[in-house]
């Protein structure tokens, strides 16, 4: 009875089990939206992360010091044998003279970095008239006192927990104060090499050495790859050796990228003699670890090209190799060179390679060729990122947004060729 | 040996060094060789108006001019790079001949030291006070050696550049089959480039091989394979305490396995059902901006990564476990297999995606057309006609996994230790391969040489694993064209 009853009064009406399966369907197409929506809160959440660590990198602690220089001190003949660094503890003394005994005397010394004493030199350097004067300096703190003006040091914590003694505390309250401390924009960041100091430590020399790494990796990586993918796709017969070669491309493209560390130290550095730590075999590791990429995508883009070009240029009479060079090349150009910033994306955040080949190295000077040791971007990161100073953390952060950076803007870059010259066919 | 050894890795040094002391003469090269193509090419039009136009030539009047330029440039280049490799050889032995007979027969290393002493002075006058004035002489002599001999390169060089292109200028005639010629040494030149692949592999597979063969010289296959303890530490003095080295390499390998597993049970169900959701459900509008933003996760560093896994991630693994009252590692693997497995969705995402789009549209068609709702169609229909493809897109995330180095590096431990917990600090081949290659033992040692060890079953996994999952890929889209 009942059933007959509910076949008519609606067959469409649904039923149990067409509810559970309906259910069953919004439920699965929630849970890919969410595995979708966890992905981007990953992304957001890392983003996030360094930049709140990173962004307070950009200002930088500095401390007015007013220096006498004192016409005895520099009654030596070479400038550079003057005490500076005694300045400097003058100045304070001078500023604090209630200040006694050995250990706070060290305590309120240690407030500024032994960058100071550097600063003096050069002024004096550049202009000796200013021997007997007293001048007014902006100097740089050390990194403890950076780090407690950016908050990442509590000063709530009890005194043999914190970096910063209550002494120096008081001090620094009342440098503010006198106006004396103030944040200044980090230019030493963007102007210096590594340094053990967090407060002198920049990017500059990795950055030059990474510019310089990429300068050979392209100029090498970008022909070879082009001249192997239009080799094979147009001229290389159908035989098992052009199998042998393709195979062995893409499995190439999939090796990871510490064998290629280990091919370059046995072979570059140890059987031909390179120098270690050099952009030169770092951009030749890097080379071999792209031309892959660029092969595949050079590859790609060739075989885009519709037959109908080759056969109308062969057909008006060019050769194999003028048909190529003059029409099919030029129309695959665009995707090669997308594929080439790709594979140069790629090779600027690569890591694993360098340090097998000894860019693990302390370099503090900015390289100035490509046979001068240097560090690449990403090694810095590595190495400031094991350094246990505080104030490396943030140098850390702030050194990946600016290669995050270069590998964003490098990255819409492609896209933008892509989006512009791509012919579609 | 030594002497030859050394010899012979100064070569490569003077080799580039050269080129910029050698500066004057690369230029010249150049500038002979587009004065050739000039002169090609004009030669070439002037036998063209006798003959009665361009179309009496065989090719055309620029293929001459590339004829002119390459006869002038490939043998003026091959003399010059000959030169560089044979400089340091044959002025050492020039010089060597006119030393006192006393140094000359001194030991090999004694020789070399001396060798070293004379460049030095030679090179930037760093000689020391007791410079024997033997040396001093020999050094004088070993510039004015050098200096004459490469004035008598560069002439070499100079005249191997000019003379061929004279020939070639001579030989333009209406019959010479230049484009030929041409095309065929640019081709030979593209099938060198094509061979830098096959040497790269060779190359890895030689020095991986040839350091791992004198690894298992000093330490047994069988111990490295099976042994269950790694303490990689060679004795550098004979009484040196705590030097005895363990190199079983298993707990090695079950760290490795541990993290990529956390890894894999991240990345495949995050992966798998952003890719179902972004072919079957998603509009192409969310399509269009979804796909690039999940590729990002793959653009990023892995060293990135590792600072986040190092400084965010670690730190709150142990916060969160701490306070249920567990014993977490600040090295877990936990916090490692985490951010790499992040690393690794775009991986599983993207190959399985275009997988699952490759899937026939007639098949979807069917099932909806029998009644059954999309999950049902993608659970009975579309996930077994694409399952092998999507087993090979997680083999071949599996194998990025097992070679990623940075994210462990920076948030793994360095102990090994046998476990399967993942809140204990395990350690994995690739910091292994970097801890032992990066430290202070000289290259010989069994200790580093592990790391080449290491290195070769690294390689020859992930080879193995790829070469499985390509072949699965490519059987795959053969299928369904």
């Amino acid at each position: 009875m009942n059933s007959t009853e509910s076949n008519n009064s609606n067959i469409l009406a649904p039923t149990k089990r067409l509810r559970q399966r309906y259910r069953a369907e919004k439920w699965f197409k929630r849970l890919g939206l969410s595995a979708i929506a966890l992905s981007l809160a990953f992304i957001a959440f890392l983003f996030f992360t360094i930049f709140s660590d990173g962004y307070t990198a950009f200002r930088q602690t500095y401390i007015q010091l007013d220096v006498h220089f004192t016409a005895e001190e520099f009654a030596q003949e070479k400038l550079a044998n003057a005490d500076y660094p005694g300045l400097v503890k003058e100045a304070m003394s001078t500023m604090f003279p209630e200040v006694t005994g050995r250990q706070e005397k060290r305590q309120l010394y240690s407030l500024i970095s032994p960058a100071a004493a550097y600063k003096l030199q050069e002024m004096v350097e550049a202009n000796p008239k200013i021997i007997g004067t007293t001048q007014k300096v902006w100097v740089l703190a050390d990194d403890d006192v950076d780090m407690l003006m950016k908050g990442k040091i509590d000063r709530n914590l009890v005194e043999s927990n914190r970096r910063i003694s209550d002494n120096q505390l008081a001090w620094i309250d009342s440098m503010i104060e006198e106006q004396r401390l103030e944040k200044r924009f980090n230019k030493t960041f963007f102007t210096t090499g590594d340094s053990r100091e967090p407060e002198l430590a920049g990017i500059l020399g990795a950055a030059k050495g990474s510019f310089l790494t990429l300068l050979i990796t392209l100029s090498l990586s970008f022909p070879i790859g082009v001249a192997s993918a239009v080799y094979l796709e147009e001229f290389a017969p159908e035989n098992k050796w052009t199998d042998l070669i393709e195979i062995n491309i893409n499995n190439l493209a999939a090796v990871p990228s510490i064998i290629f560390g280990l091919l370059g130290l046995a072979i570059f550095i140890n059987f031909w003699g390179f120098p270690r730590s050099t952009p030169l075999v770092g951009g030749l590791v890097l080379t071999l670890m792209t031309l892959p990429t660029i092969i595949i995508a050079g590859r790609a883009s060739l075989k885009s090209v519709p037959p109908s070009i080759r056969e109308a240029a062969l057909g008006v009479g060019a050769s194999k190799m003028q048909t190529v060079t003059h029409h099919v090349l030029p129309l695959a150009m665009p995707g090669m060179l997308t594929g080439t910033i790709i594979g140069m994306a790629q090779a600027l955040g690569e890591t694993a390679p360098l340090l097998m080949i000894g860019m693990v190295a302390f370099i503090v000077d900015v390289p100035a060729g490509i046979t001068d040791p240097s560090a690449v971007l990403p090694v810095q990161i590595y190495l400031w990122a094991d350094s246990p100073e505080r104030g490396f953390t943030e140098k850390t952060a702030a050194a990946i947004m600016i290669l995050l950076t270069f590998l964003i803007a490098m990255n819409s870059l492609a896209v933008f060729l892509r989006k512009k010259f791509e012919i579609k066919w | 040996m030594v002497e030859i050894y050394c010899l012979q890795s100064s070569v490569i040094i003077n080799f580039y060094t050269g080129l910029t002391m050698y500066s004057y003469l690369l230029p010249c090269i150049l500038l002979i060789s587009a004065a050739s193509y000039f002169w090609g090419t004009s030669r070439a039009n002037t036998v063209a108006e006798a003959a009665g136009g361009i179309r009496s030539l065989h090719s055309l009047p620029s293929h001459y001019g590339m004829f002119t330029v390459l006869s002038s440039a490939i043998p003026a280049l091959l003399v010059f790079i000959l030169w560089r490799l044979l400089e340091e050889t044959f002025v050492i032995s020039l010089v060597t001949k006119s030393l006192p007979p006393e140094l000359q027969q001194l030991s090999a290393n004694e020789f070399t030291l001396i060798l070293n002493e004379m460049k030095n002075v030679a090179y930037g006058g760093f000689g020391t006070h007791n410079t024997a004035p033997a040396v001093q002489i020999a050094a004088d002599l070993y510039v004015a050696t050098r200096n004459w001999t490469r004035n008598l390169a560069g002439v070499t060089t100079i005249i191997c550049a000019i003379i061929p292109a004279i020939i070639a200028y001579r030989s333009i005639d209406k019959d010479l089959r230049a484009r030929n010629l041409v095309e065929g040494t640019v081709k030979v030149f593209l099938i060198g480039c094509s061979t830098v692949a096959i040497l790269t592999t060779l190359g890895i597979v030689l020095s991986v091989l040839f350091e791992a063969i004198r690894f298992f010289q000093s330490v047994a296959v069988t111990e490295f394979l099976f042994g269950l303890k790694w303490s990689p530490q060679i004795a550098m003095r004979v009484d040196q305490a705590g030097s005895s080295g363990a190199f079983g390499a298993v707990p090695v390998f079950a760290g490795t396995i541990l993290i990529a597993f956390i890894a894999m049970s991240v990345a495949i169900p995050v992966g798998l059902l952003s890719a179902i959701y972004l072919s079957e459900y998603a509009s192409p509008r969310m399509r269009t901006w979804a796909k690039p933003m999940l590729e990002i996760l793959a653009g990023i560093p892995t060293v990135v990564y590792g600072f986040f896994a190092a400084l965010t991630v670690a730190p709150l693994i142990r916060n969160i476990g701490e306070s249920m009252g567990l014993q977490v590692s600040s090295e877990s693997a936990l916090a490692a297999g985490l951010v790499m497995g992040i690393m690794i969705i775009p991986f599983v995402s993207s190959l399985s995606d275009d997988v699952i789009h490759a899937v026939p549209q007639s098949m979807r068609d069917g099932s909806l057309g029998l009644g059954a709702t999309r999950f049902e169609t993608i659970r009975f229909v579309i996930i077994p006609a694409a399952l092998p493809g999507i087993v090979g897109s997680i083999l071949l995330a599996v194998s990025r996994a097992i070679g990623e180095t940075m994210i462990v590096v920076m948030a793994a431990g360095l102990a090994a230790d046998l476990t399967f917990n993942p809140l204990k600090a395990v350690t994995t081949v690739t910091v292994q391969i970097v801890t032992l290659l990066v430290g202070d033992q000289e290259f010989d040692s069994p200790k580093t040489l592990a790391a080449f060890a290491l290195g070769l079953l690294l390689f020859v996994f992930t080879l193995f694993l790829n070469f499985i999952a390509l072949r699965v890929v490519r059987r795959y889209r053969e299928q369904y064209e």
